[in-house]
């Protein structure tokens, strides 16, 4: 018999020797900085260790039993011996974007340079160390703190690669830049991604990011984005989560911003095993202006857990989160979001909402929507509401000769189209409604963007 | 069109409708009038489908089928109209997708193709002007933030839409000035055919001035107490209720 602690010491001690075994490989090919933030982050790891349902932030996301399965891990990229066009279309095909792929974790070489705006670079994180330090120094694991979460530590622990993308000061860069993260392999594999995002004053950007994986293989993937957002400067960042139910995806993002810059997330989690969100907004100067928006639809026994915390440190900034979720058969759910607004930061206006739909009795939503002010002067407010569909809406559809099936997905639709209609590139809005809406039917087959087939 | 028959109809377990007769022809149009509580609501959702209503006896024969046995989609399917005494709001699903997703389900019904985008448009716009609904009200979610006069236009106009053979009016009339009321009035003469009825139910008697029944009846307690011409219409309005009462 184990029991949970005898576990998480486990998986603890087998992550660390993992880590002893391979810091030779992990260092080999970083930058200076990437390195520097791995001894602190192995004495928060192991500390923290992988948090278990004692900590109050994971109570409802049992992460430990998806940590122990089998899972090999690639410390070099894989040499591709085939061509990645071939076994992957992007969905969004008419989407006018400068294209990035990212294989299980590694930046992927045969990436076409395409015609960036003047000082605007994206490239490999690894290579970004080497190439500019300056940059890196500046902002490499400044936001992400390794301190209070076990799996941030961790992920600062492994990082070698992911995407890094560096918009100068008064750039606009036109088109968005598309990041696809793929994962493909013969084997279960463990994934690490660190990217770093660096939006100077006065720039601004949009960045879409899509998750998938290309076969039936078990992965967990530990990801982690920082966005640094200059004075003055706005970064759209809308994401796509559609993986296999096999998959494991915990996602950090830590953005940070500078006096009145703004920050657009939506973040539409529509298909995985176990999805989990950690959102960290900190306004660290004033009248920024943040909203996130979350849809998520799970069904089976997924569960996709959302976890926010909006940090007003600065005055007059604004901040609207609205997160929805419909969860069908055994599905499970959590939201766990926190406006926090510290002592100075006077004029805020934050809201919070959390909605969601049960589509059967046996599908679970925890939410704790919260609020923690210092300030005096501040219009906040939140709420949440678990409920099922509504009967009097689905009496008066049905009065006009709609069937009981159109019906409910009419209203399941509208519910989740509140989110969808907040994407701003009306291409990608178009294409997630079409997606949204086949995977509400049930029709979205799981890896329908590949052509092998293998599921 | 429609017959029923000792038609008895409770909600948890409390009779509402003790008794219903009640015949309905193509061409006729019959007004169902009565004082609050009497069960006339109670009538038009038992008729409309509505689950909570539970139908404990009787018999309701529409175009010589057992309505009874029919789901409320399949009624619509087959010609049987409800305007809501309180239409739904429903944020999220505009009114133009709403009618075309009916339209289609009752053509699928029928073994039709799908409606084609221009004879949609024209549809919306022919029957958008019977009843004044402007585009700005159309191209909104179905009656979200709609005023209690535009719910009841909305209702008259998704009428229009879909054509049916029976509609069953619940109070179309609460909550109306008289402009409204004359535009909703309009609007259901203007598709009275001699292949259609309408059965109209109202507390008052101020839309038979606009919409001329050929029968009117009074509900009383779950029973139809008295059936009449047009003019019990006014002899309700003049006596009041307590008259109906009286006669218990």
């Amino acid at each position: 018999m184990t029991n949970d602690s005898t576990l998480a010491t486990e998986l603890k001690r087998d992550l660390i020797s993992l880590f002893r075994q391979n810091n030779g490989i992990l260092e080999t090919g970083s930058g200076r900085i990437l390195n520097l933030y791995r001894e602190q982050a192995f004495h928060d790891f192991d500390r923290l260790g992988i948090p278990s349902t004692k900590n109050e932030a994971y109570r409802y996301t049992p992460l430990e039993k998806y940590f122990q399965g089998n899972y090999d891990v690639e410390l070099n990229a894989n040499p591709f011996k085939y061509d990645i066009e071939s076994i992957f279309k992007c969905d969004v095909p008419d989407l006018d974007t400068h294209v990035v792929l990212v294989l299980n974790g590694f930046y992927y070489n045969g990436n076409p340079a395409g015609t960036l705006p003047d000082g605007v670079a994206v490239c490999s994180l690894k290579e970004a160390s080497l190439r500019f330090p300056d940059v890196f120094h500046k902002h490499y694991s400044h936001y992400a703190d390794t301190s209070t979460d076990g799996l941030v530590a961790l992920n600062t622990l492994f990082a070698q690669d992911g995407v890094f993308v560096y918009i100068p000061r008064d750039t606009v860069m036109e088109k968005p830049l598309q990041v696809i993260n793929l994962s493909h392999s013969l084997k279960n594999l463990r994934i690490t991604r660190r990217n770093l995002i660096v939006a100077e004053q006065n720039s601004s950007a949009s960045i879409v990011v899509c998750d998938h994986t290309l076969c039936n293989k078990s992965y967990l993937t530990n990801s982690l984005t920082e966005v640094f957002i200059g004075e003055n400067a706005g970064i759209a960042f809308d994401r796509l989560q559609n993986e296999n139910s096999k998959s494991t995806q915990i996602n950090n993002l830590f953005v940070h911003q500078l006096q009145s810059s703004r920050f657009n997330g939506n973040s539409i989690s529509l298909h995985g095993g176990l999805i989990r969100n950690n959102f960290y907004i900190r306004q660290n100067g004033p009248d920024c202006d943040s909203n996130l928006n979350g849809l998520f639809l799970c069904d089976d026994s997924q569960h996709v857990a959302n976890f926010v915390l909006v940090d007003h440190a600065s005055p007059r900034g604004t901040s609207n989160q609205l997160f929805k979720g419909i969860l069908d058969n055994d599905a499970t759910g959590a939201f766990n979001g926190k406006i926090l607004v510290r002592k100075d930061a006077q004029k805020i206006q934050a809201y919070q909402k959390n909605n969601n739909l049960l589509l059967s009795s046996a599908a679970r939503m925890n939410t704790k929507p919260h609020l923690e002010i210092y300030a005096d002067d501040v219009k906040c407010s939140h709420g949440a509401t678990v409920g099922q569909l509504n009967t009097e809406a689905m009496f008066y559809l049905r009065s006009r000769g709609i069937g009981e099936k159109e019906a409910r997905h009419l209203l399941m639709y509208a519910f989740a189209n509140e989110i969808v209609s907040r994407i701003s590139i009306p291409i990608l809005k178009e294409r997630i409604i079409e997606l949204v809406e086949k995977r509400l039917r049930g029709e979205l087959s799981l890896c329908n963007d590949c052509n092998i087939h293998c599921g | 069109m429609l017959q029923i028959k000792d038609l008895h109809v409770s909600i948890n377990g409390k009779e509402i409708l003790k008794g219903i007769d009640l015949e309905v022809k193509a061409g006729e149009v019959h007004a169902i009038m009565g004082p609050n509580g009497s069960g006339k609501s109670t009538l038009a959702a038992a008729l409309a489908g509505r689950e909570m209503f539970e139908v404990n006896s009787g018999k309701v024969t529409y175009r010589g089928e057992n309505l009874l046995e029919l789901s409320p989609e399949d009624r619509a399917r087959k010609g049987l109209f409800l305007g809501f005494q309180y239409p739904v709001e429903i944020p999220g699903v505009s009114i133009v997708n709403f009618m075309k997703t009916a339209i289609n389900e009752q053509r699928k019904f029928k073994g039709l193709e799908p409606i084609s985008a221009s004879d949609f448009l024209r549809l919306m716009r022919e029957k958008k002007e019977l009843v004044g609904l402007t585009t700005s009200l159309t191209n909104r979610s179905v009656n979200e933030g709609f005023s209690g006069g535009e719910k009841k236009k909305n209702e008259i106009f998704q009428m229009a839409m879909l054509e049916p053979a029976l509609a069953i009016l619940d109070e179309t009339d609460s909550g109306l000035d008289i402009d409204a009321l004359k535009t909703v009035a309009h609007g259901v003469n203007q598709l009275r055919r001699k292949d259609n009825a309408t059965v109209i139910i109202t507390h008052y008697q101020r839309l038979l001035e606009y919409i001329i029944p050929d029968y009117v009846h009074v509900l009383y307690k779950g029973r139809i107490v008295k059936s009449s011409g047009k003019e019990l219409a006014l002899e309700l309005e003049a006596k009041g209720y307590d008259w109906i009462k009286g006669e218990e």
